[in-house]
């Protein structure tokens, strides 16, 4: 979005959760402390220059305000920890179905239900593309940038540097588990999509996981998120959040044809 | 503070003229000097040296980030390589000079202009000058630790030359260098370069905080207990342990880094057992001290300033100094918050949160004594009183954001996007920066003896200010909105705050030549500064001293009766 401020819109109940702890809670906090601050120091400079104050004060020392200015950041910070604690246990707990998450509600102990992963991918960064695997399939394919001839002749309504040739495609309302690593000859690479909540490296060796389950259909964009050389920022994430319908034609078309193109002509043209 | 009477005549008369004749001239005043003025000013010299070019290198990535696309660096790459600048090979080297320039930038920033400027020269010149020594305690190792400066810079400049990963030039792997990026990611010896360049500016730094801490724990002038010594010294004395306890961490991790790249270890090879983010602990039990050690001499700087132009005591001294302490101490338990998303479990998450957050309390300590100072003071508005106030003001900002990134459910949306770059920017380059400036504006009559331009001093710090603040702001929208960090290309949708940004840094590099056109002008004027140009405010002992002050000092050593000595 053209100069946009704000993080990115949210579909999923953990990108909620995101969303409503830093601008319900962080931008508020931090936003009263910067101006207190900034308050503070006008009215120093207005009261306390040398025209309007000759003699300087001579205090150095004033117990209570020392305490008061020690106690209430403490309180605040408590105050922020709370939900923060929450956001974050949320996002490292995959779901089992009978764990409530918060959701845009942050200060509740868990209102929303979020089914059980139901799916597994797994996302291998490489230099630089990313590989995805549907774990139970045990169906793979590569997932390259478009350049800028290509996208413009395939897909010119997709973003520049965004736009990819195979996007994964995933369920919609479906909890999806995403296990994440990289060429174990490789490097370190990130797998985020902002618009999920979802950030976690591809670190050779290891295999992170994370999940994320869209409610809405469309295409969502992420960009590695650390840095792996030279084309660090060409290879884009691209998910495709398709219909159950269409997934399991999708799935089935995997199948049958043996490779990514005969699943994907199952959905519709992205253009 | 009340220094007995005695000491400006012994100071300025006596000393000078007995110490004259010992006095070396010429080049060997410099290159063999082991008198802490003459390093001090040499290390400031050093690093505006290196702050240039550093500057220029941001410059160029600035410029790069103006459109999107990539308009520069294939030119750049086509140039130093000698390539047909639209092929596709001049293209590939401009995206790895890029990121050569990220990783040259931040490594010269940090090690050589930042440090070197604080640590190095205000802390040696002032530091002994404030606890009344006529010295530090090792004048040679101060010496030694100077001069391994220079071969640390060149060889991180030689790096830029060689080859790193297979037929490009130099090191692009950040400045946090991390393997597997920096071992087999780039095989070529410039990695080697860097490694080794950080060894000797490690060795340096070592060898500086080693003296200042003997220095300052063994030669206060009498009756300067710890408790009465300037905050200065403390930022100093608290600086130089940050240093000696979190460096050899760093000379560890990257020794190791050097026998997984040329001897076969497999340290952090996942393939020999060993593991990529072990570095990262270990980089960042360095890294997240660092910072503070960036930061905490400013402090003190900050607190002599506000006090000065106030023209009242420091508001809660001992809050003042155990607050840095508690910041040092806290600083060595928190490094984990860098890496939120490299996969650490649940727990140590939460912990990571908890004690990263637990450091905003002893910051705030600090940013409301400081405006407790100036409370009832009665204060002139010189140039260095505004830096000081840019200070306190631009940190505030940075350190807020600091709060949010230290949620790791928040810091989930924004690690590794701008609006970390911001952070660290507004913390650091506006943080340190600003308070290198207030120092330097603050003591450049002390140190050179001639006033700079009132004018041009203001003028400059309003262009760096609107400068520094259109840089680093529009990139929190930028983080927010998901740019990831060390791009060389963006999509199209977050050009407008790249271009703002683009124009803060055509601004800052106004107010850096207003900046030297200010010394330049302040050099050919030479109006005699006198001992203390600032008036009663400035109660500390370099005060007590000329303008510059002699080539030895405090032969008699000045003697501290005051109950407030600070």
């Amino acid at each position: 979005m053209p100069g946009q401020y704000h993080l990115q819109p949210s579909v999923t109940v953990i990108m909620d959760s995101i969303v409503a702890f830093h601008d319900g809670i962080l931008m508020w906090s931090i936003t009263a402390i910067v101006v207190l601050v900034l308050a503070l120091l006008i009215v120093i400079v207005v009261r306390f220059n040398a025209k309007a104050n000759p003699v300087p004060a001579k205090f150095t020392h004033n117990t209570m305000v020392e305490i008061v200015w020690t106690v209430l950041p403490i309180i605040v910070l408590i105050i922020i920890a709370i939900p923060s604690f929450g956001v974050l246990a949320d996002q490292l707990t995959t779901p089992d179905g009978e764990r409530k998450y918060l959701g845009s509600n942050i200060f509740s102990f868990g209102e929303v239900e979020v089914p059980a992963a139901e799916m597994t991918v797994k996302a291998t960064g490489e230099q630089w593309y990313w590989n995805y695997e549907y774990v139970d399939q045990t169906k793979f394919f590569d997932s390259n940038m478009l350049q800028e001839p290509e996208r413009l002749a395939e897909k010119p309504g997709q973003p520049r540097l965004l736009a990819v040739d195979n996007e994964l495609v995933v369920p919609v309302d479906t909890t999806v588990r995403v296990q994440v690593t990289a060429s174990p000859t490789g490097v370190i690479h990130a797998f985020a999509v902002p618009s999920f909540g979802i950030k976690i490296d591809a670190v050779p060796g290891r295999l992170n996981e994370t999940w994320f389950n869209a409610r809405e259909t469309g295409i969502y964009y992420g960009q590695c998120s650390e840095l792996c050389g030279k084309d660090h920022a060409f290879m884009p994430i691209a998910v495709r959040v398709v219909t159950k319908e269409e997934f399991a034609a999708f799935m089935a078309g995997f199948e049958s044809g043996g490779d990514y193109a005969s699943a994907n002509a199952t959905l519709a043209a992205i253009q | 503070m009340a220094t007995t009477t005695h000491l400006e005549a012994h100071a300025t008369g006596h000393d000078a003229a007995s110490h004259d004749a010992h006095t070396p001239t010429g080049w060997r005043r410099w290159v063999y000097s082991t008198n802490h003025k003459d390093i001090g000013v040499m290390y400031l010299i050093f690093a505006i040296i290196a702050g240039i070019l550093g500057g220029l290198l941001s410059g160029a990535m600035r410029l790069e980030l103006q459109e999107p696309g990539i308009q520069i660096f294939h030119g750049l790459a086509a140039m130093a390589y000698g390539m047909d600048p639209a092929g596709g090979e001049a293209l590939d080297a401009g995206k790895h000079m890029y990121n050569v320039f990220t990783t040259a930038h931040a490594l010269i920033m940090i090690f050589f202009m930042v440090m070197p400027a604080t640590m190095g020269g205000f802390a040696n010149y002032f530091a002994p000058l404030m606890i009344g020594a006529p010295d530090t305690a090792f004048p040679r190792i101060n010496n030694i630790a100077f001069w391994l400066l220079p071969p640390a810079f060149i060889l991180l400049l030689m790096s830029m030359f060689f080859e790193g990963p297979a037929g490009a030039l130099g090191t692009g792997g950040g400045w946090t260098i991390y393997p597997p990026l920096s071992t087999s990611g780039q095989p070529g010896p410039a990695m080697d370069f860097a490694i080794l360049s950080l060894h000797v500016a490690g060795i340096s730094s070592i060898l500086g905080s080693i003296n200042l801490i003997t220095t300052i724990f063994n030669m206060r002038a009498p009756g300067m207990t710890l408790h009465k010594m300037p905050l200065f010294a403390w930022s100093v004395l608290v600086t130089a342990f940050l240093l000696l306890l979190a460096l050899p961490v760093l000379a560890g991790g990257i020794t190791m880094l050097l026998t997984d790249r040329n001897f076969g270890t497999t340290f952090f090879a996942p393939e020999g057992g060993g593991d990529p983010v072990l570095f990262q602990h270990l980089f960042w039990f360095f890294g997240h001290p660092e910072v503070y050690i960036m930061i905490l001499p400013g402090f003190g700087i900050i607190s002599h300033i506000v006090s000065t132009f106030s023209r009242k005591p420091i508001f809660g001294y001992m809050a003042m100094a155990y607050a840095m302490v508690a910041i040092g101490f806290v600083g060595f338990v928190v490094w984990a918050h860098h890496m939120y998303t490299t996969g650490l479990s649940l727990d140590v998450q939460r912990y990571f949160v908890a004690a990263t957050m637990v450091i905003a309390v002893p910051t705030g300590v600090k940013i409301f004594s400081w405006i407790a100072t100036m409370w009832g003071g009665s204060i002139t508005f010189r140039t260095p009183m505004l830096w000081a106030i840019g200070f306190i003001f631009l940190f505030t900002v940075g350190g807020v954001t600091g709060v949010v990134l230290a949620n790791a459910g928040a810091d989930r949306a924004l690690h590794d996007t701008y609006y970390v770059v911001a952070h660290f920017h507004y913390v650091l380059s506006l943080g340190a920066v600003f308070s290198i400036f207030a120092g330097w504006y603050y003591w450049y009559p002390k140190m050179f003896g001639y006033m700079y331009s009132e004018f041009l001093g203001k003028v400059h710090f309003w262009t760096m200010f609107i400068g520094v603040n259109l840089v680093f702001f529009p990139q929190h929208f930028l983080g927010l909105a998901g740019m990831p960090r060390r791009y060389i290309d963006y999509p199209d949708a977050f050009a407008l705050w790249n271009r703002v940004s683009s124009i803060g840094y055509y601004i800052t590099f106004l107010s850096m030549l207003i900046f030297f056109y200010a010394m330049w002008e302040a050099a050919r004027k030479k109006r005699p500064a006198g001992d203390n140009p600032w008036g009663e405010g400035a109660t500390t002992l370099e005060w007590t001293l000329s303008s510059p002050p002699p080539f030895h000092q405090f032969s008699t050593l000045p003697k501290i009766d005051s109950t407030n000595a600070h």
